[in-house]
């Protein structure tokens, strides 16, 4: 129960995007169509699950015991562009028919603060590495959900007229106002 | 405490290094470099003109398989098919170089309006309601569909109307898919007479709503002696290769047959003096290219002397232009040494 609790709090209540405000530049940049958003969401949820593993290693086996607490950051940003390169190739060689579907997106998430936010909250709740790892996931599935939510707003308005000031990232900014705060309303529930 | 951090990040980052570069050979894919090297010499505009989902698809599939042709590129022209053709070994026909052209004489038949669309500022949409906002159903919507689709910026709107930069068309057949009553059409660039309309109406249905409009009446297809005329999906199509193929002597009976005057010479179109000047200014770029440029490919006597003047004035200006700064330098030369 408490494992399902985590993934709703993850998903709504704590939404990495939405009420944590992490990743918002995928959160806005890529929920034009809803195709995109469920591949730039499968591919950081891919990723993110990866980075929080080894980040936790590395948390646990190089900084912890030698004291490295405040290269925290640095260190996992290292990582985690190393880690998706590294993915980035496997997929191609191994897997192609996954490299195609999410090869686009992946070197946008080297930097994607949602991953790296991911493998740093972990690390300041103290999880256990298989708590780590499910937390992340969940949380990246908030994120997929968010960016769907946004295409699917973002669809209809295509067919809209919008006033030409509100046009694009302007209104896409104050439909994000207004999901997050759409959002809120879920604190309650755990 | 330094010391530490600077070794726990050196040794991270050549960990990671030492990983990527392993990885890097042993996940290496073997990719025929051949696709790499065509790539490259592709515009890589991306703009799907040849059928493929892009510059990279296209060079894959023309590696691939050997029946795709090497001259698909209509962007790059027979320069770019030249070097595709050999690198991949295939013989290349070299293909007409087309233009898109709207037809659609809407402003100059005074098609009116039947009410205001206000909705979806798009073709696609206004075409849904009603036929569309003008009487002619078949008139150019004039709300840009096929200016946005253009990604070389070679259409613009001028009085509600789109109008098209030959010289900036490569014929990529983007603004054909985008119209949702293929008012643009691929024709040679060298075609010698036009249909400037897309009308599917006949007769009184066509003259009613438009001055010029096409009414299919096709006095021009019996006319032409060449048969290079078709009615085909209710609308007049011109086989130009043909037309261009049995040439002057029929002194485009078409256009002399047609009683609404909207088969027309394109040489007398004053509208597409911006077209000739770009064939042959093609043609003077790279002589090489497929077609005979020396042979204009217009040959009303009117707009020709036109031609002339225009087409060599500008590298003759160009050539005057060199001429003056390299009279110029050696003359501020002189000064300088006197000084």
């Amino acid at each position: 129960m408490d494992y399902f609790l985590m993934f709703i709090g993850a998903v709504f209540v704590n939404n990495i995007v939405l009420a944590q405000y992490l990743g918002q530049c995928p959160y806005l940049g890529c929920s034009k169509e809803k195709s995109v958003s469920i591949g730039m969401g499968s591919a950081v949820c891919f990723v993110a699950v990866l980075a929080t593993a080894i980040t936790w290693v590395v948390q646990k086996k190089l900084l912890d015991p030698y004291d490295l607490g405040y290269l925290q950051t640095i260190v996992f940003i290292l990582v985690i562009a190393a880690l998706v390169q590294f993915v980035e190739m496997f997929l191609k060689k191994m897997i192609p028919p996954l490299y195609k579907s999410l090869g686009i997106f992946l070197p946008l998430i080297t930097t994607n603060c949602c991953v790296l936010g991911l493998a740093i909250l972990v690390q300041r709740e103290e999880y256990g590495l298989g708590v780590a790892v499910y937390y992340s996931f969940a949380a990246s599935m908030g994120f997929m959900l968010a960016l769907i939510l946004m295409a699917g707003i973002r669809e209809r308005f295509a067919l809209c007229r919008v006033p030409r000031g509100l046009q694009g990232t302007s209104l896409g900014l104050i439909m994000a106002g207004l999901m997050s705060l759409s959002f809120m309303a879920f604190k309650g529930m755990i | 405490m330094v010391i530490t951090s600077i070794l726990a990040l050196l040794g991270l980052g050549a960990a990671a290094a030492i990983i990527l570069a392993v990885a890097s050979h042993l996940l290496k894919v073997e990719e025929n470099p051949l696709i790499e090297m065509i790539a490259e010499h592709l515009p890589g505009a991306n703009c799907g003109g040849c059928g493929f989902a892009g510059c990279e698809a296209y060079a894959a599939a023309v590696v691939a398989n050997s029946d795709i042709p090497a001259n698909m590129c209509t962007v790059g022209g027979a320069a770019v098919a030249a070097k595709v053709g050999e690198l991949t070994g295939k013989v290349v026909k070299a293909g007409e170089p087309m233009v898109s052209l709207r037809r659609c004489s809407r402003e100059e038949g005074h098609v009116e309006k039947k009410f205001e669309y206000v909705g979806t500022a798009t073709c696609a949409s206004a075409a849904l309601l009603e036929g569309g906002p003008y009487k002619c159903t078949w008139a150019c919507l004039g709300l840009g569909d096929c200016m946005r689709a253009c990604p070389f910026d070679a259409m613009y709107m001028e009085n509600g109307m789109v109008e098209i930069i030959a010289s900036k068309c490569v014929s990529c057949g983007q603004c054909v898919k985008a119209c949702p009553r293929s008012i643009p059409q691929l024709i040679p660039r060298r075609a010698r007479v036009m249909n400037y309309c897309a009308t599917r109406e006949k007769l009184k249905s066509v003259s009613d709503v438009c001055d010029v409009g096409c009414i299919n009446c096709l006095k021009c297809l019996k006319a032409c002696p060449a048969d290079a005329i078709a009615y085909e999906k209710r609308r007049i199509e011109i086989d130009h290769l043909a037309c261009l193929k049995y040439g002057r002597a029929c002194n485009e009976a078409c256009v002399a047959a047609c009683p609404r005057g909207i088969m027309r010479s394109r040489g007398t179109s004053a509208m597409l003096e911006e077209t000739i000047n770009a064939v042959q200014e093609a043609a003077l770029a790279d002589p090489p290219a497929s077609q005979p440029p020396s042979s204009p490919p217009m040959d009303p006597p009117r707009p020709e002397p036109l031609q002339i003047q225009k087409v060599p004035a500008q590298p003759c200006s160009a050539d005057s232009n060199a001429g003056a700064d390299t009279s110029a330098s050696p003359a501020t030369a002189a000064e300088e040494a006197k000084s």
